[in-house]
């Protein structure tokens, strides 16, 4: 993916650039490499590093048989799913109002919703707590996706796109009598495809991993997302060998690893499309 | 019709209105709403048993001034945004430098400086404690290899704090060196060759043309490292709870103990105003930021 530069390093340089890089990226991936380790070996091995040691299943055994995975990785889908899909029909309107609209106040309006990128709902927890429980919806999937559901940084960028989108096309759509929401779902969303991939798995990605705020509003197996109920699981077992929590951390993060394993290029490409627009 | 309907710029104002309408009534539920009622409630004492709320006035920001724990949590977050920020910064163009190079094994040296990123907080906090414990943690048994005495890297209080940093940076520096190598990336080789007809030396053409051409995303990183920085408390629930003796308290986990601990959400609105305050701060950056960016298009 990277041109050759003119300035790229020769001879001993070169060499010293390997070696320092390689080191950082040993050092990088050490956490999740021995975490491997230790999770796929009996836990006399979690400090000894040797050939001979067994291979082992047990300890993923141990955890999921310890605490409810099976529900906590179900109420974590629902989540992102949740999440996303209201983000994605509240900002493609959102976003196609700023977009393609003139009206009176929309300066204002626009920097009313950018407000949130700073003022993120992550902070905002002990209101936010007051609200779900006046609405009665704490201990709920609901209450933990509400917060989030419009995004602006998800505005922002679908704005962006829809905004280099030339304007004949969709005055084209218009001669042929189309509605402005059929425009906006015949015309707008099947150009913007890849910045909705990048943004889903930005999106996907950020609430599988949240934690404080589902932390705050749930208090039971019912709701609980595999984050918090990791926490729950580590904090309480603190006797339990160290093999077992390991098992367990991976079991949490496994599923998005895969992922991302699997479609790195698009991934890494997400995130650098959603930073720069 | 009444004869406004049949104008047609009204008409779209009333469109555009209605396209906004769900975004906006989220926002406002869930960002504003909650953010005008923190800074009310920082005026008042949370009622006991049902009882109605008192009106205080100052008193929660008067505690605030003699609060050792605030104190505490404020400096170290100081601490730990002027440790994180400049390290992950400093750590993600290396790291961005090293993948544009044209090394070899350059994917899989980018896979591995990204992927802290999209592992959760939580979980990798709980390998990162492995390290750190005391006796038969990895850390101890090199240091016990090597025969140095053994430290209790997360309970002693000049430690706990440093220990902390490290994880944050090792989280974000993978994250924000794609950032750079986006920037990088739109950098013509033709200026590389410029200046090297000019016989500028290697470290010349990057301190005086790369660097200055990534000012823009590192005004962006930097935004973001800050927001970051005030935001980021999920490994203190695995490593310290913010202690030993606060030592490695931050302040959302001091608004978080004080709001759903010890249930006084009065003074963890007053709490809150202040991180909201730092957070302020930030967006006056974000906002310069965004505004040059839409000139530039």
């Amino acid at each position: 993916m990277s041109q050759t530069n003119i300035y790229d390093s020769r001879g001993l340089a070169r060499v010293l650039d390997t070696a320092a890089a390689w080191t950082l990226a040993v050092l990088w991936a050490l956490p999740l490499l021995y975490a491997v380790w230790t999770a796929f070996h009996p836990s006399e091995f979690s400090t000894r590093f040797t050939l001979a040691a067994p291979l082992t299943l047990d300890n993923f055994r141990a955890a999921w048989d310890a605490a409810p995975f099976a529900r906590y990785l179900v109420n974590t889908v629902l989540l992102v799913t949740l999440v996303l899909s209201g983000q994605l029909v509240l900002c493609t309107l959102a976003a196609y109002a700023f977009a393609k609209y003139d009206f009176p106040g929309k300066g204002i309006l626009f920097a009313l919703v950018l407000m949130q990128l700073m003022i993120m709902p992550d902070v905002l927890v002990v209101e936010n707590y007051r609200t779900m429980s006046a609405i009665g919806v704490l201990d709920s999937t609901l209450a933990i996706g509400l917060p989030y559901m419009a995004s602006a940084f998800g505005i922002f960028l679908l704005r962006q796109t829809f905004k280099s989108i030339p304007k004949e096309l969709d005055e084209a759509a218009a001669v042929e009598g189309a509605s402005t929401l059929q425009i906006l779902w015949k015309v707008y969303v099947p150009l913007g495809k890849p910045v909705y991939l990048a943004y889903a798995l930005v999106s996907v990605s950020y609430h599988w991993n949240n934690f404080l705020w589902p932390l705050i509003v749930t208090n039971t197996t019912n709701s609980r997302p595999l984050t918090v109920g990791l926490q729950v699981f580590s904090s309480t077992e603190q006797g339990v060998d160290w093999s077992i929590i390991t098992a367990a951390t991976l079991m949490t993060s496994g599923p998005l690893l895969i992922g991302f394993l699997l479609f790195q290029r698009q991934f890494v490409q997400s995130f650098m499309r959603a930073g720069i627009k | 019709m009444p004869p406004a309907f049949r104008n047609p710029a009204t008409m779209r104002t009333i469109h555009a209105w209605l396209l906004l309408l769900p975004a906006l009534a989220f926002i406002a539920a869930f960002t504003h709403y909650p953010a005008v009622n923190t800074f009310i409630h920082s005026f008042f004492l949370d009622g006991r048993g049902g009882a109605p709320a008192q009106f205080v006035g100052l008193e929660h920001y008067q505690y605030l001034l003699e609060d050792e724990v605030f104190r505490k949590a404020l400096v170290n977050n100081l601490l730990f945004a002027s440790g994180t920020i400049p390290l992950s910064i400093g750590l993600a163009m290396t790291m961005a430098f090293l993948v544009n190079a044209g090394l070899a094994g350059q994917s899989v040296l980018r896979l591995c400086y990204f992927v802290p990123t999209v592992l959760p907080m939580i979980a990798v906090a709980n390998i990162w404690l492995f390290f750190y414990t005391p006796e038969y943690g990895l850390l101890e048994q090199i240091r016990g290899a090597l025969g140095l005495a053994g430290v209790n890297w997360l309970g002693s209080e000049s430690t706990a704090l440093p220990c902390v940093i490290a994880v944050a940076v090792w989280k974000d520096a993978g994250f924000f060196m794609i950032f750079y190598l986006a920037a990088l990336q739109q950098i013509p080789p033709s200026l590389g060759e410029a200046a090297m007809l000019e016989g500028a030396s290697r470290l010349y053409y990057y301190r005086r043309v790369v660097i200055p051409l990534l000012m823009p995303t590192t005004l962006f990183v930097l935004v973001n490292a800050t927001i970051n920085a005030f935001r980021m408390v999920d490994h203190l629930f695995v490593l310290t709870q913010g202690g030993p003796n606060n030592a490695s308290s931050l302040l959302l986990y001091y608004i978080y103990e004080v709001s759903f601990k010890y249930w006084d959400t009065g003074y963890g609105a007053a709490l809150t105003m202040v991180l909201l305050g730092f957070l302020a701060l930030a967006s006056i950056g974000q906002f310069g930021f965004l505004d040059r960016k839409v000139h530039y298009r």
